[in-house]
């Protein structure tokens, strides 16, 4: 069970809430370490492309929720997770499993509908879950996991783990009552030290096809958090250095005090939000192909070559990570579908009969 | 054997195994300083403090939605509905996340989570206070719904659904927190899927659960005077559900009588009904029978909420008409 | 090709017996031919060819046992014998319809409905064996599908779940089996003495091989009896003992026994019988009683009625049956109209049906019917008896043997000859005092015989 094996991953945790936690220890954000998280970006958004085309192929079934342009988010902020700190998001989950270390096979098996998937095929793209690497979901219901990270801070603190959420929304989700009574109660809690939580705000500027402006009279979303007493700030999405260095500080001011604490991130998909929408209707040509140029790929790339990496190098890990998806979809094509005996199990966690169809 | 209320059952419960196991806590609305709307929680504040007697605002999704993640993160969180009537605002806490999560994770994580309060009507609250949600709740895979009638069997059901590592609706009967019964002391359970014989009968058998039971327990004594030998079955839990023990009783009395607060369509009653024309058809001597709530939102008036529900006549009537005797 | 039906003779009749072949296939027959002997649950009859021709087929074998309306025989032209006709095994389309007591609405209809209906399960089918029809019976062009199973009234049978699969286990005819729940529906309580072995069920298709054979299968033993041999009950010993059950079950008996001073009667007997001629009918006891009943119905006509799903019916004709014990079992044949009836005409008419009822040679329309009955054991030296109502009549006279006794007569003791006769009467259709009455008057006749010749 996932919480027996919590307890062995959370081992210093125990005497964690005794004494004062640990200074958050940071590698040096000198070129190597960015060239490894560029490396992850490529991944990602090489990953994202396959599954598109994979989509349009009919290959994936359901919906599916593309991360391209928000890369340096999920990249850069994740950059401070820790073992045992749980990660919860929405259903634009795919580069959070690969970023926390679900392998792009077993993503990619995922969305083909595969017994091989990250979750056996019962949840697909929308529901990833990988605890074993603190993914704990994957949720389709917008705002509906927001309560459920509120709760597992309350959980890591009142059982001494030293661990904390990173809890992932969108802008989206920010005018849902489940974020505002989850809010308060993040902020309440957070008031006795019983709730360290890491809010991200991931502000892509559209729920769906509907601008922030459109969906708020109050678009500083992150003030929105002000009315539940949790502070907060904002940071540019597509820099990655900016956000590794904001969450770097937010996440150790959120271990140490055990309160919560949100970012907003300012992003942009560059993609439709389903793989299936037309998002020449609700932005221009102009818009999208402004927020390109500030494609976090490609700023990135650009401090790594002025920083002296050569063309070569990046070409190479292109080709190299081309290979790594090729491989992915290679073996989510190849791969059995669940078995059928799957149908009926997990319902429960203890023994019951569960009836199929029919 | 003590004689304690159903409240004091449930509590005790809920207190032995808070002693025991440091990862079980309590949320809801006023159930802490205040002591529990229905007192049900009275004074577990002070024995335990308010990191494990949480008192919530009153944001039924917000805390329920925390308490499942505190479930997945290792804790044995236990929620009150200060009345089920207010879960409709957590329902899709409930429904969309700890009845499903477990399998659309593909079994990587399990949700050891209560909730519970007073299920049902019969006290002049009127239409958005009074439901009684077993069908509801029990057509979700995933949640296991139960609704015990006595104090003995609340303590051991509340026991076994505290250690239970699924989801629990714990639908209690809130028109009968003050009636008393025997309850052992000490540590046992209660296992869920497992019907209670609450009184034997040859002539025809009558189901429910929650407090019909004991309205069905005081028709078979009408019918007892008159011959009738009438077997009472208490279901205790609607998922699982205990089939096995209701097919044999029907084989034996080749007639039943399911009676439920609830409204009839789409009902625990109608799933009553199929399943013993699926597993029994061949011993019945008369269709099952379904007596149900009327087809309305509660009314508040007090003869409208009595026409409004099961009664021991409208229970007879359905008896009468199983039996072939002439009904009235 | 016609066919020939196994009819229906009367509206409790269900089925029939085909004891007998008369003719064989090949065998010229002419229209009004009796064909087969059958036997039903009262008479033993003959078919009879309803159009000429030769006799094609026989579709069934002596002993089957038949649901009416289910084809025997068929009769065609001579090149045609020996040929199967389309469509075996099927009762015909139409049910001779009910005469009296139908018990539904629109009942007829069902005859028509489509076969696949769960209701409507051929009796017998449930416990794997063929239908009662099965052996063969082919039926008209006109009907390509199987028909469903018909009621005596063309309805369809009803019967509960369990019901079925208890007639499948103990073999029992549900077709002969009246239901007491909503809609006619067959209940558990309906067929309970069946299965308890209280009573023997009514068998559905006995196999064409041992239609004489002891009954195939004790319908389970709940009861212990003694070891011992099953004897076969005759259709009409089963027939009477269900219905006499059913009265027993469901009509409220109660009983007023009177005793009656036959001295009068016995001298006023002596005279008629010594007047007349040598060889012609002599009056009996019997006689004397029907014709005082008669009398004593007509005084009080609340007698003469009959108590039928609730509701008083009153009979505008008296019309008296007698018991009669035959082999087999036992048939009530009735003098209609006694009352009107004189002495000797009653006494003519009932030698003549109490022969022919010992012979099986009653119609159906001389004992289906009557508004009450007597029952006279009064030859076998019995000094009182009841005698239990034959539905749906509301009381039946029971009649013990005239003794020699000693009777106080103007203040002497003198020997006379007293009678003992029981009234037994439903209790939903009579009350004490008016039995009581009854039996005053009917004392009255019987005590002053000469009364009987007068009216």
């Amino acid at each position: 069970m996932a919480s027996t094996k919590r307890t062995t991953k959370r081992g210093r945790s125990n005497d964690a809430a005794n004494s004062a936690p640990e200074k958050e220890k940071h590698v040096e954000l000198d070129t190597e370490k960015l060239l490894s998280l560029y490396r992850k970006m490529v991944e990602i958004r090489l990953f994202e492309d396959a599954a598109q085309r994979g989509f349009r192929q009919g290959k994936i079934g359901g919906y599916l929720h593309l991360y391209v342009g928000q890369e340096a988010v999920a990249t850069g902020m994740l950059e401070s997770h820790q073992d045992g700190d749980r990660v919860i998001t929405a259903y634009r989950d795919h580069a959070h499993a690969l970023l926390l270390g679900a392998t792009p096979r077993e993503v990619m098996a995922e969305l083909y509908g595969k017994g091989t998937g990250l979750v056996k095929g019962k949840g697909g793209s929308m529901h990833l879950f990988d605890v074993k690497n603190d993914l704990y979901g994957g949720y389709g219901i917008v705002g509906g996991h927001i309560p459920l990270g509120v709760g597992m801070a309350y959980a890591a603190a009142y059982q001494k783990e030293g661990s904390i959420v990173q809890l992932y929304l969108g802008d989206g989700a920010i005018n849902n009552g489940a974020f505002h009574e989850a809010a308060n109660l993040s902020g309440l809690w957070g008031k006795e030290g019983l709730n360290p939580c890491l809010f991200v705000l991931e502000n892509n500027q559209y729920g769906m096809g509907t601008s922030v402006e459109r969906a708020t009279a109050n678009t500083d979303l992150g003030s929105k958090f002000d009315a539940y007493g949790i502070e907060h700030e904002k940071v540019d999405g597509m820099d990655l250095v900016a956000v590794i260095e904001c969450t770097r500080k937010a996440t150790q001011r959120v271990r140490e005090t055990n309160t919560p604490y949100a970012i907003e991130a300012l992003t942009y998909r560059t993609v439709p939000h389903g793989a299936a929408d037309f998002l020449e209707k609700y932005r221009t040509k102009e818009e999208v192909k402004k927020w390109r140029e500030r494609d976090p790929i490609g700023l990135l790339e650009k401090r790594l070559t002025d920083a002296g990496v050569e063309d070569s190098t990046i070409e190479q890990i292109h080709e190299e990570k081309k290979e790594v998806v090729a491989d992915a979809v290679k073996f989510a094509e190849e791969s059995p579908e669940p078995d059928l005996s799957e149908l009926t199990t997990d319902v429960y966690a203890s023994e019951m009969k569960v009836a199929d169809a029919g | 054997m003590p004689v304690k209320t159903y409240r004091d059952a449930l509590r005790a419960a809920m207190a032995d195994e808070m002693e025991r196991d440091e990862s079980v806590v309590l949320l809801g609305e006023d159930i802490g300083v205040y002591g529990g709307t229905h007192l049900v929680t009275n004074g577990l504040i002070d024995e335990f403090g308010p990191r494990r007697v949480i008192d919530t605002p009153i944001s039924e999704l917000g805390f329920t939605g925390a308490a499942i993640g505190m479930a997945m993160a290792g804790m044995k969180p236990v929620v009150e509905m200060m009345t089920w009537n207010f879960s409709f605002q957590a329902a899709d806490q409930i429904l969309q996340n700890a009845a499903k999560i477990r399998y659309f994770s593909g079994g990587q994580v399990h949700i050891p989570l209560v909730i519970r309060g007073p299920n049902g009507g019969g006290v002049q609250l009127s239409a958005q206070h009074t439901h009684s949600l077993e069908g509801f709740y029990g057509h979700f895979p995933g949640l296991k719904v139960v609704s015990p009638v006595t104090p003995e069997d609340v303590k051991g059901m509340m026991l076994a659904a505290i250690r239970d590592p699924d989801p629990v609706i714990f639908l209690e009967a809130g028109a009968l927190y003050g009636t008393k019964g025997e309850v052992p002391d000490g540590d046992y359970t209660v296992e869920f899927g497992k019907a209670r014989v609450a009184r034997e009968g040859t002539d025809v058998t009558l189901i429910a659960y929650g407090r019909q039971v004991n309205m069905l327990l005081r028709v078979a004594d009408e019918l007892k005077k008159e011959g009738v030998q009438a077997e009472v079955i208490d279901l205790r839990s609607i998922r699982p559900f205990d089939t096995e023990t209701i097919i044999e009783s029907v084989k034996k009395t080749n007639r039943a009588v399911v009676v439920q607060e609830q409204w009839r369509w789409f009902s625990v009653g109608s799933e009553v009904a199929a399943l013993v024309q699926e597993h029994a058809f061949d011993y019945l001597d008369a269709p099952v029978e379904r007596v149900s709530g009327a087809e309305v939102p509660a009314p508040y008036a007090r003869n409208l909420e009595v026409a409004a529900f099961p009664s021991e006549a409208k229970i007879q009537e359905a008896v009468q008409r199983v039996l072939y005797q002439e009904s009235v | 090709m016609a066919e020939v039906i196994m009819p229906k003779m009367g509206d409790a009749m269900e089925e029939g017996t085909l004891l007998k072949w008369l003719k064989n296939p090949g065998d010229e027959v002419a229209e009004g031919d009796p064909i087969a002997e059958i036997e039903t649950d009262k008479v033993t009859l003959e078919i009879e060819a309803n159009e000429g021709g030769f006799l094609t087929n026989r579709l069934v074998e002596e002993g089957d046992t038949v649901p009416i309306g289910t084809a025997v025989a068929t009769i065609g032209s001579q090149d045609e014998v020996g040929k199967t006709p389309d469509g075996a095994g099927v009762p015909a389309q139409e049910a001779p319809k009910a005469e009296t007591e139908g018990q539904e609405e629109g009942a007829g209809e069902a005859a028509h409905a489509a076969g696949t209906d769960d209701d409507a399960v051929v009796p017998g089918a449930t416990n794997g064996t063929a239908p009662a029809a099965a052996a063969t019976p082919p039926a008209t062009e006109a009907q390509e599908a199987p028909a469903p199973p018909e009621r005596a009234d063309g309805s369809r049978l009803r019967a509960s779940p369990l019901v079925k699969r208890l007639a499948g286990e103990h073999n029992i005819d549900l077709s002969q089996v009246a239901g007491s729940g909503p809609g006619g529906r067959i209940i558990k309580a309906d067929i309970a003495p069946y299965v308890s072995g209280e009573k023997q069920a009514p068998q559905a298709g006995a196999p064409a091989a041992q239609p004489q054979a002891p009954a195939q299968q004790p319908a389970a033993a709940p009861l212990e009896a003694a070891p011992g041999t099953a004897v076969e009950m005759s259709r009409m010993k089963q027939r009477t003992g269900e219905r006499m059950a059913q009265s027993k079950r469901e009509v409220p008996h109660f009983y007023v026994t009177t005793s009656v001073d036959m001295s009068a009667s016995m001298e006023f007997r002596k005279q008629i019988n010594a007047s007349l001629e040598e060889g012609g009918g002599k009056v009996s006891v019997n006689d004397l009683v029907i014709k005082a009943a008669a009398l004593a119905l007509a005084e009080h006509p609340d007698v003469n009625r009959s108590y039928v799903n609730g509701e008083l019916v009153q009979h505008e004709t008296i019309d008296v049956n007698m018991a009669v014990a035959v082999e087999g079992g036992l048939i009530a044949p009735f003098i209609p109209q006694a009352d009107q009836k004189s002495l000797g005409a009653i006494s003519r008419i009932a030698k003549d049906i109490g022969r022919r009822a010992r012979e099986g040679g009653l119609k159906p329309e001389e004992y289906q019917g009557g508004t009450f009955t007597i029952s006279n054991l009064g030859m076998f030296d019995v000094d009182e008896f009841i005698a239990v109502i034959n539905p749906p009549q509301a009381a039946i006279l029971a009649v013990a043997s005239v003794r020699e006794t000693p009777v106080v007569r103007d203040g002497e003791i003198a020997i006379g000859h007293k009678m003992s006769i029981t009234l037994a009467a439903d209790h939903r259709a009579l009350d004490g005092a008016e039995v009581a009455v009854f039996l005053q008057a009917l004392k009255r006749y019987l005590e002053n015989p000469m009364l009987l010749a007068l009216s």
